[in-house]
């Protein structure tokens, strides 16, 4: 039996190579001066998607949440074997808590037909590993967290590892699930050369606009607008096409979305500066460490 | 979802596995005795689980005024549904204005859903709470009395205050480590509360084949004393140094990401942001450079010793003792000179 798999992916700053002048000076990260990867436990879980389908057949369906740019996430996965594309896009979306984000995602997924949903355990942005069980709660449906290992799928059920942390623990339950998957799980495939080929023109009805209008810089509006019209149609035909979504497509109740949507609140930002309140320089000879220690052994740092 | 309310208990999510206590609730306890005692209202602990009353008491040594217990079969194993289902009602029932969970592996699992269930804001992996008062930006309301939930965000680069003032309750997880375990108290009395719990079959959508734990190669967080290796000590032969350093003063050894990622040390001594949180009373720093990330989980060390040959490196910046040198030659005269003083 094939499986259909929704692969949920965020586009995020590297938080691993922030430095100072990626800091504005209240505190702030400057997002735009960090580049922007695929989140790396979303690549396990789609990763994890793949592996189903090669396994049992499927079909696998990526959505990213994010600004228009957030495209890049999705061809990319498009070059690793996922079959669509969606990018959900909106100005009403910013601003979104973990709880807004999983309310719109929920519209999203609710509109295809899915067996297992996957997501990565947590996004390296924020950190709160929220927007998985979020989502499993809004969509209602059982959520198995921290995945290792998927151990059977035979139709009905589903058989996994989840890592608790000091140990495993292997669970079973009905589908469809929800799935959020450890950097443990797998090793992500890298982008096959030829899928790289065919979708390398892959993008959204927005990126058709913007090349459009740049191309033919003295277009009307009328005319810009069956150009993108013809383009987006050729694209959808070689599959190329990424579909672009908004909240009133998925129909979104706006007042659970965005800033109205989202119970949390930045209070304030400050930028971490740990300091030692006062810090001696030790010279590395014998005499120099004998003497700091003998002063730890006096503070009974030391016993 | 519930109303603003100031009248409302300060709660603690009472985490269990088959009658043993987690550490990170029992954490929580006096930084929630504390909010509660400023917010003027009482402090309670829910336990869930089957045959777990007589921890109750213990909660109450801890500083718990109220323990609301709900005992079923069905509550043996922790699983998310049922769990969930549970809390829900009770929040529902009783109203608490604060939610606080240790952000465990059950707690990060188990927290969301309940948020999402209630549409009530939660923010992950706190490292303090504070109450305070909070300006809405666009009627210039003031809010008062609020949770802030302050946690570093953008791996640990910044740390952010998180508020909650309509949706209630206000909900939290606290990050394992990063509180001062309470005191207990044996004199301390306090109320129990038996709950009546309403679960079915299909409140149990997971089945639990096996289970398997392990115990920690490592206690760091009990440790007085740490010696934590970084990359910068170059293999795991020569790691044998952090061992002997460490075994020398009767302290644990530890390590960063980076060195357990080059497989110089096992996962569980590895300190940081991913690792254990811990606040020794030394923390000795070999061929540690520092990151962030690392900062996040040792920088409550009450006294910090760094050895390293890049003067740049970020960890001298919170070093009480900086040693500029080669380790190579260091440790062993700090060995030397620990063996001769004791």
């Amino acid at each position: 039996m094939a499986y259909n798999c929704v692969v949920l992916v965020k586009q995020v700053p590297d938080t691993k190579s922030i430095t100072g002048e990626a800091m504005n000076d209240d505190g702030t990260v400057k997002r735009s001066a960090l580049p922007a990867i695929f989140n790396p436990e979303d690549l396990n879980a789609l990763e994890l998607a793949l592996q189903i389908k090669e396994k049992f057949g499927g079909h696998i369906t990526v959505i990213t949440m994010g600004l228009p740019a957030a495209s890049a996430v999705l061809r990319d996965s498009l070059f690793r074997g996922a079959d669509e594309a969606i990018l959900l896009t909106d100005r009403r979306c910013a601003a979104s808590d973990t709880l807004a984000t999983s309310y719109i995602l929920s519209c999203a997924v609710k509109r295809i037909d899915y067996d297992v949903v996957l997501c990565g355990r947590q996004a390296i942005d924020g950190d709160t590993a929220q927007v998985g069980p979020q989502l499993a709660e809004k969509l209602g449906v059982t959520q198995i967290t921290y995945v290792e290992e998927l151990l059977e799928l035979d139709g009905k059920t589903i058989t996994a590892r989840r890592n608790i942390g000091n140990g495993w623990q292997q669970v079973k339950a009905e589908l469809p699930v929800l799935l959020t998957v450890t950097g443990d799980a797998n090793e992500p495939r890298v982008a096959a050369a030829k899928r790289m080929m065919k979708y390398k023109n892959a993008c959204t009805p927005f990126e058709v606009a913007q090349r459009i209008k740049a191309e033919n810089p003295d277009a009307v509006e009328a005319e810009i607008k069956e150009l993108v019209a013809n383009r987006c149609s050729k694209l959808a035909e070689s599959g190329s096409l990424i579909k672009q979504l908004d909240l009133d497509i998925i129909e979104a109740d706006l007042a659970w979305c965005g800033q109205s949507g989202s119970p949390t609140k930045v209070h304030r930002i400050q930028s971490v500066v740990l300091a030692a309140k006062e810090s001696k320089q030790i010279e590395p000879n014998e005499q120099a460490i004998s003497e700091m220690i003998h002063d730890l052994i006096d503070d009974k740092i030391i016993a | 979802m519930i109303d603003v309310n100031r009248k409302g208990e300060v709660w603690v999510f009472a985490e269990q596995h088959n009658g043993q206590l987690e550490d990170t609730p029992i954490e929580l306890m006096s930084k929630a005795r504390h909010l509660a005692d400023k917010l003027g209202v009482k402090l309670a602990v829910v336990l869930l689980g089957d045959g777990i009353k007589d921890l109750a008491v213990k909660l109450m040594h801890c500083g718990a005024d109220k323990v609301y217990v709900a005992e079923n079969p069905l509550l043996r194993a922790y699983q998310t549904n049922s769990y969930a289902k549970v809390m829900y009602d009770l929040i529902h029932k009783h109203k608490p204005q604060i939610v606080l969970y240790g952000a465990t592996i059950a707690g990060r699992d188990l927290a969301p859903r309940i948020a999402s269930a209630s549409k009530a804001g939660l923010t992950a992996d706190c490292t303090d709470l504070q109450i305070g008062d909070h300006t809405t930006v666009k009627d210039k309301k003031v809010h008062k009395n609020l949770l802030f939930q302050i946690r570093p965000a953008f791996g640990g680069n910044i740390v952010a205050t998180i508020i909650n003032h309509d949706r209630w309750p206000q909900m939290a997880t606290v990050r394992e480590g990063v509180m001062m375990m309470p005191e207990p108290d044996e004199t301390r009395k306090g109320q129990i509360i038996e709950e009546q719990v309403q679960l079915a079959e299909h409140d149990l959508p997971l089945e639990i084949l096996q289970e398997h734990k392990r115990a920690k190669k490592v206690d760091l967080k009990a440790a007085r004393i740490i010696v934590a290796g970084g990359a910068g000590v170059g293999s795991k032969d020569n790691f044998r140094l952090v061992w002997d350093l460490a075994n020398c003063l009767g302290g644990a050894p530890a390590a960063t990401r980076a060195a357990v990622d080059l497989g110089f040390i096992d996962h569980d001594h590895q300190v940081g942001q991913t690792g254990t949180t811990v606040r020794p009373s030394l923390y000795i720093a070999v061929g540690v450079s520092g990151a962030i990330q690392h900062q996040a989980g040792m920088s409550h060390s009450q006294k910090i010793v760094a050895i390293n040959n890049d003067p740049d490196a970020p960890i001298f910046g919170l070093a009480h003792y900086k040693i500029l040198g080669d380790l190579n030659e260091v440790v062993p005269m700090m060995i030397k000179s620990i063996r001769e003083k004791s």
